[in-house]
């Protein structure tokens, strides 16, 4: 049973949560209660729960600091069981669910001892104060060649979650959208952008990384003095607004969805989370189907405007990091919004008007106001007077220089301070509190405006760096509200209509009416700038002054680093890691700006401008990967024949995206055995492979002759209709590409096939000769592959065999060898081309895709008689490499001419049109004597069994085996096999003027430290004459 | 991920549906055996890198299959026109650069006025 | 490569118009008893009839067309009126568009030189006959009837399947009917069109490659699942 707990940091009433409707959660281990409506980390707060994590380097506790994207501390490991493992949850972005349950990242601590007593046992007992700002860096560069084994411990010791170890539950999917609009952020800006862009027609997309939309308007109150809207309290004026976005048809509001990228021409990333508020593992829907946990928007947007608000800063004051520390604004969002008061006796330490809200509204929830610090010398706007009206102290020209207690606040050291000397200048006075809320001010949230390399711009009247709108980077990137640095409700206002207005124009829709709605009068007196507050010691010697809290980052170690040289930011950053990881500098970047230029004597500009990385927020790999994993991870292409190939038990090799057929095992037989026996059928009996994968290109034109000898090496003038002939073609180094069979089908009509991997790309590279060298060639072409199912009949009985099936007069005077003819074959109309890849006498049945099976059913029934066995690319290979044919990609890779294979005679030297490649045949380096060739290799047999040797595939060749390391290698092994038809292994190889030297001995080091040999020869291996394919 | 207008299809269309192809404007010579082997290897293997102004090849793959060229600025990914294959960039390095001198000895002319003036005030 | 300057089409059909080019045409299309009873269809294994009332997407193979692709340049002198007689439908001369009636014949523009003409698939070899008839000069007819298959979408969730799907834009005001286009579609490409919209309801097609059959079958019905599928076979 759940023990019942009345929560005593819950308020009595107020805020967005329901009341009626409790939740039970855990977190590490331990039972508590929040309410609907709750994040986490509001429910962690109401339960009393200070310490939800120790420090990435120090170890020290750390609690809630923020109410948002930019909190650093509460990352928590979320999941009840293995498979729903998530890392790296904010709490304060994770709505409560029933049966929720989080965990602080363990483990961390161990791995760092761990890390620190393997390599440096004296340090780990020193601990922490020994380790300053480029302490990995330093320690642990020297030796190099160790730091793979110190950066896996490293690694670990991040701490930042795990991974599941078993596989994810849910499904994730991916949604393209365009729009006219895109709208970031629902606050009062993007509320009111959004509303003129829909009224006028456009269509638009407004999305807010909260579980509500609203933004800032959610945690506005009365209590804090919050200003009206048209009369209308603000959750009123966001409510009617949200209630026409939605009556809209062309208008999609995510609540949920951070966007997390911004890319070029503006393309947004959106990371919408599904069902993360309702479980861990995503619920079925109403049809009881699976749906998408998270999903990823990628949206194409013709306006973006930025409308993400700004985030507080914190003052840098000594131990501001301890549990009770937080942001001014957060305490206000946690009072007015979740109705969750973080302690109960506040100290403030501010240098603007807009933070007294924290105070107005934590008086108002009956806590108590200590005082507040006020950094300026007499503060006077309405918050202000609000605040002294109510009676609360304030302390002006003074900050927190330093936070008292260990695992929580228990008081605060106020003092005066020179901000300009950088000194105390007056008494330290003790406070005694809980918690202590800072504000130096608003940075606007620029970071999506930073992600296509748009460097931020600094203002000086903002003290904050500004979206540089305007870049080219940025065209059609618009901005509003704080984001952009306006930060009165009336000039938020004001700006974001004239955002929607620039937006629907820019898309050319009328203007609507819509009205900048009146904002009732509040009067706020500037801020004074101030960033770290100096302590009445030295920053090197005052207790620690986080920056960045996340990494754990201090103005001391800031201050170091600038000591010892590191005057850019960017170094800065790395040196110290300050705005690194998940946290991306959301609260620390600009402090520690101002530190460095500070330590510097400079301004801020000066010392640089930070940049922002995608993503804003981490997404998880589901999200990424959408639907493309699995059986959908990458097409798999198959031909009209695959469901004999998988009921017949074939096993598949991968050639680009096809799935062939790579042998069909029988019973027992591993590869070795199937491949054996397909062989010998084939050189036998009858074999037949499904070769439709073939890249195939109908070729039409009068010029169609005349293309293919510009496109192939060899000429195609005399080739007659009805013939066929192997081409070769070359890129214009002449570096062979692809070849293949083609065929005259009429005299302006030919049947172009390439290789399996190459038929796309040789479409579009004769496309682009086409289209951009010889437009005037009366030439078409069209992509012919998946029409075609391809049956290669081979062996001695494929005459026979195929006559069977056909009415066309297979008679050998009648149909010759490199001849084509057209006919029925099983009653389907078709093709037979007399080509060969294996040597055999050879008939290739190309019938249309939608017959291929029954044909090659057919084919089977017919067959029995003659031995037919089908067969797979691993005996297609063993079969052609006998023959010394090559395959483009396996034999070549891009640097071998055809003189280099040895096929002279594939080569048209005295073609009229110097054909693509042609030229370069006669450049130095391609004339060399000692390019690679193109040879056979016979591994030297010395004893019994050494028949069964197969040299590997890329196996490197020397000439010497005795010459010292390095060796000279000269060659390679492309292609190797076991011949069962010649009994014995071989290889195709390449080796340096391999074509002068048949008949030597080249040397094969093995990995193991023995030397295989083997005799150089021809590279054909069997029926030299090619008799048995012209029977 | 780059949105690109196609000039044959007459529209905008993701990046996915196109394939870069180098950069534009290389001219295979028309007597290949005519030239020096520095020539024809400047033309096989010698490629502008700049960080500016770039004229690139393009194919709309996914789509009409048309090769086209793109002026693209390296370093901010601008596209500043698309043409077809036949036709010369309307703009340049060169354009840009002469239009930003123009625009400068404008600036400096009124500039010179102002300061003309400010001469002549007693 | 490039720099080649644009053809003068006119030129060209003065020189070409007078010859057409010699081609081998057959008709591929066995007898009717025979491809009733040998023919398989790309997606026969996998889009087996299902039923759901409810369902919000709804899926059917319209399978056995005819395919043929179209190249040529209409600014040749004839060559769309050749093309209107052959299939008695316009040739569309605007960039992604799509004319068809209610014969069965369609005709898309793929290209400024290239379209796709889908018919019934008896009459493919009729309708090649018949443009190989009226066309000359230059201009080029191949059947891939085998390599294509065309798959109906339709359904209240019609539309959210696709943005699932393809990057292109397939809202109404940008995807009207008769619009139509190749798309990157998953991690393969595909021809969509807009066909028809009635009562608010869209039917598209998409033009399948045989090979990729199966990869883009599974990927809508993956799609689909969480809307309910109903395939009509
Ligand atoms: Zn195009």
């Amino acid at each position: 049973m759940t023990e019942t707990r009345t929560p005593s940091r819950r308020t009595s009433s107020g805020g967005r949560i329901n009341r009626e409707t409790s939740l039970n959660f855990t977190f590490n281990g331990k039972r508590y209660q929040g309410l609907a409506g709750d994040t986490l980390a509001s429910a962690l707060m109401a339960n009393g729960v200070d310490v939800l994590n120790a420090s990435f380097k120090y170890a020290r506790p750390r609690g809630l600091v923020a109410a948002g994207a930019e909190e650093p501390n509460a990352i928590l490991q979320l999941g009840s069981t293995e498979s729903g493992q998530v890392p790296n949850v904010r709490a304060t972005q994770q709505a409560l669910y029933d049966g929720l349950e989080a965990h602080a990242v363990s483990g961390w601590v161990k791995s760092q001892k761990d890390l620190m007593s393997r390599f440096l046992p004296q340090v780990g007992k020193l601990g922490g104060k020994f380790m300053p700002p480029g302490f990995y860096y330093k320690t642990f560069m020297a030796p190099a060649s160790l730091w793979m084994t110190y950066e896996k411990y490293i690694r670990k010791a991040a701490g930042l979650g795990r991974s599941p170890l078993e596989n994810d539950p849910d499904i994730y999917d991916h949604l393209h959208q365009h729009t006219d609009v895109l709208v970031i952020g629902s606050g009062p800006a993007g509320l009111l952008a959004a509303l003129v862009a829909a009224r006028s027609g456009a269509r638009v997309i407004l999305c807010d990384e909260q579980e509500e939309l609203g933004g800032s308007l959610l945690s506005m109150s009365g209590d804090c003095l919050d200003q009206t809207l048209d009369g209308q309290p603000a959750s009123e004026w966001r409510d009617a607004v949200l209630a026409e976005l939605a009556a809209c048809d062309d208008v999609l509001l995510l609540p949920r969805t951070t966007a997390n990228g911004y890319h070029d021409h503006n393309f947004v990333t959106l990371h919408e989370r599904r069902t993360e508020h309702q479980a861990d593992i995503a619920p079925v829907n109403s049809r009881g189907a699976r749906q998408a946990r998270s999903r990823l928007h990628r949206v194409r947007a013709h306006r973006v405007i930025m409308a993400t608000g700004a985030h507080e800063r914190p003052l840098v004051y000594s131990h501001n990091d301890v549990p009770g520390n937080m942001i001014a604004g957060a305490v206000t969002t946690y009072l007015t919004r979740f109705g969750v008061a973080a302690g109960d006796k506040l100290v403030l330490s501010v240098n603007n008007d807009h933070a007294y809200r924290a105070a107005l509204a934590w008086k108002a929830a009956g806590r108590d106001v200590v005082a507040i610090a006020d950094a300026r010398s007499a503060p006077s706007g309405a918050l202000v007077e609000a605040a002294r009206a109510a009676g609360i102290r304030i302390i002006t020209g003074a900050a927190v220089i330093e936070a008292r207690g260990d695992r929580r606040v228990t008081g605060a050291r106020v003092a005066a301070i020179d901000i300009d000397g950088f000194k105390v200048t007056g008494e330290v006075e003790e406070l005694v509190c809980d918690t202590i809320a800072s504000s130096g001010g608003y940075s606007p949230v620029v970071h999506l405006a930073a992600h296509t390399g748009a460097r931020p711009v600094w203002s000086d009247e903002v003290h904050g760096f500004l979206p540089a709108l305007g870049a080219p980077m940025l065209k059609g990137f618009d901005a509003c509200g704080a984001a952009n640095g306006s930060f009165s409700l009336e000039d938020v206002l004001v700006a974001a209509y004239a955002s929607g207005v620039a937006a629907v124009e820019a898309c050319e829709y009328p203007v609507a009416d819509t009205i900048v709605p009146a904002v009732s009068a509040l009067v706020e007196a500037p801020m004074l700038p101030l960033y770290q507050v100096p302590h009445d010691k030295p920053t090197a010697r005052a207790p620690k002054q986080f920056v960045d809290l996340q990494n754990d980052v201090t103005a001391a170690g800031i201050e170091l680093a600038t000591r010892e040289g590191f005057e850019s930011i960017e170094h800065v950053k790395r040196y110290t890691a300050m705005g690194f990881g998940t946290d991306q500098g959301k609260l620390g970047n600009v402090n520690g700006m101002a530190v460095a230029a500070r330590c510097l004597g400079q301004t801020i500009p000066d010392t640089g401008t930070t940049v922002f990385r995608p993503n804003y927020t981490p997404v998880t790999f589901g999200a990424i990967v959408g639907r493309h994993c699995g059986a959908l991870f990458d097409p798999m292409r198959y031909t009209a024949m695959q469901e004999w190939h998988v009921a017949q038990g074939a096993k598949f090799e991968d050639v680009g995206q096809w799935k062939r057929p790579w042998y069909y095992p029988q019973g027992s037989e591993d590869m070795h055995a199937a491949v054996e026996r397909e062989c010998l059928a084939v050189r036998e009996k009858v074999g037949v492979l499904d070769a439709s994968t073939l890249g195939k290109i109908d070729i039409t034109g009068r010029d169609a002759r005349e293309f293919l000898n510009r496109i192939y090496t060899n000429a195609w003038a005399k080739l007659a209709v009805g013939k066929a002939r192997y081409g070769l073609m070359c890129h214009d180094d002449g570096m062979v590409m692809d070849d293949g069979v083609t065929t005259c089908l009429a005299e302006d009509h030919f049947l172009m096939t390439t290789t399996t991997g190459g038929a796309a790309a040789i479409l579009e590279w004769m496309e682009l000769w086409h289209q951009t060298e010889w437009p005037e060639l009366d030439v078409q072409m069209t992509s012919v592959t998946d029409h075609w199912a391809t049956l290669t009949v081979t062996g001695p009985e494929a005459r026979a065999l195929v006559g069977e099936l056909t009415d066309i007069d297979l008679d050998r005077d009648n149909f010759k060898f490199m001849e084509v003819r057209e006919g029925m074959i099983a009653d389907i109309p078709g093709r037979i081309f007399r080509i060969s890849f294996t040597g055999e006498l050879s008939y290739e049945l190309n019938v249309p895709a939608n017959y291929g099976q029954y044909v090659w059913e057919t084919l089977f029934a017919k067959g029995e008689k003659y031995g037919l066995t089908p067969y797979g690319t691993e005996t297609m290979h063993v079969l052609r490499a006998e023959k010394g044919f090559i395959i483009v990609g396996q034999d070549t890779d891009g640097s071998m001419t055809p003189e280099d294979l040895g096929m002279q005679w594939c080569v048209g030297y005295n073609k009229p049109y110097s054909w693509i490649g042609k030229r370069a045949l006669t450049r130095p380096d391609t004339r060399r004597d000692d390019r690679k060739q193109m040879i056979g290799l016979i591994p030297r047999r010395k004893k019994a069994g050494d028949e069964r040797i197969v040299l590997q595939e890329g196996a490197q060749i020397v000439f010497d085996p005795d010459h010292a390391i390095p060796m000279p290698m000269v060659g390679h092994v492309t292609s190797s096999y076991y011949s069962p038809t010649l009994g014995h292994g071989f290889a195709l190889a390449v080796v340096k003027g391999g074509s002068a030297r048949i008949g030597e001995t080249v040397f094969l080091p093995q990995a193991d430290g023995s030397t295989l040999e083997a005799e150089i020869t021809a590279p054909v291996f069997y029926d030299k004459k090619g008799a048995r394919q012209n029977v | 991920m780059m949105h690109i207008f196609c000039p044959y299809c007459g529209e905008l269309r993701e990046e996915e549906e196109f394939h870069a192809k180098g950069q534009a404007h290389i001219e295979r010579p028309i007597e290949p055996e005519a030239c020096s082997d520095a020539e024809w290897g400047d033309y096989l293997f010698f490629r502008n890198n700049p960080r500016g102004i770039h004229h690139e090849l393009w194919i709309h793959a996914v789509g009409c299959r048309k090769y086209f060229n793109i002026t693209r600025h390296t370093v901010t990914y601008e596209i500043l026109e698309t043409y077809r294959m036949g036709e010369q960039p309307g703009i340049t390095a060169e354009t840009l650069a002469a239009e930003q001198l123009a625009q400068s000895a404008a600036a400096s002319a009124a500039s010179s006025t102002t300061q003309q003036t400010g001469d002549a005030r007693p | 490569m490039s720099d080649a300057t644009t053809l003068d089409p006119q030129a060209v059909t003065d020189a070409d118009a007078a010859t057409r080019s010699q081609t081998s045409v057959i008709d591929q299309r066995p007898a009717l008893d025979v491809h009733l009873q040998t023919a398989r269809s790309p997606l026969a294994h996998l889009f087996t009839a299902r039923a759901d009332a409810n369902a919000g997407v709804v899926l059917e193979e319209k399978a056995f067309l005819g395919h043929l692709m179209l190249r040529g340049d209409p600014a040749q002198s004839g060559f769309a009126e050749a093309v209107e007689v052959a299939l008695g439908l316009a040739l569309p001369l605007t960039s992604s568009t799509l004319n068809l009636n209610d014969a069965g014949v369609s005709i898309q523009w793929l290209a400024p030189d290239e379209w796709l003409i889908i018919v019934p698939g008896e009459e493919a070899f009729a309708f090649e006959q018949a443009l190989h008839e009226q066309l000359s000069g230059r201009y080029q007819v191949v059947n891939v009837s085998g390599g294509q298959t065309v798959v109906s979408l339709s359904g209240a969730q019609a539309r959210q399947v696709l943005m699932k799907s393809t990057p292109t834009d397939v809202h109404p005001r940008a995807f009207p009917v008769g619009r139509g286009v190749p798309a990157v579609f998953a991690k393969a490409t595909l021809i969509l069109r807009h066909v028809s919209a009635k009562e608010g309801e869209s039917e598209f097609e998409l033009v399948i490659r045989r090979s990729f059959a199966d990869y883009l079958g599974r990927w809508l019905l993956d799609a689909s699942e969480e809307f309910g599928v109903c395939i009509k076979a």
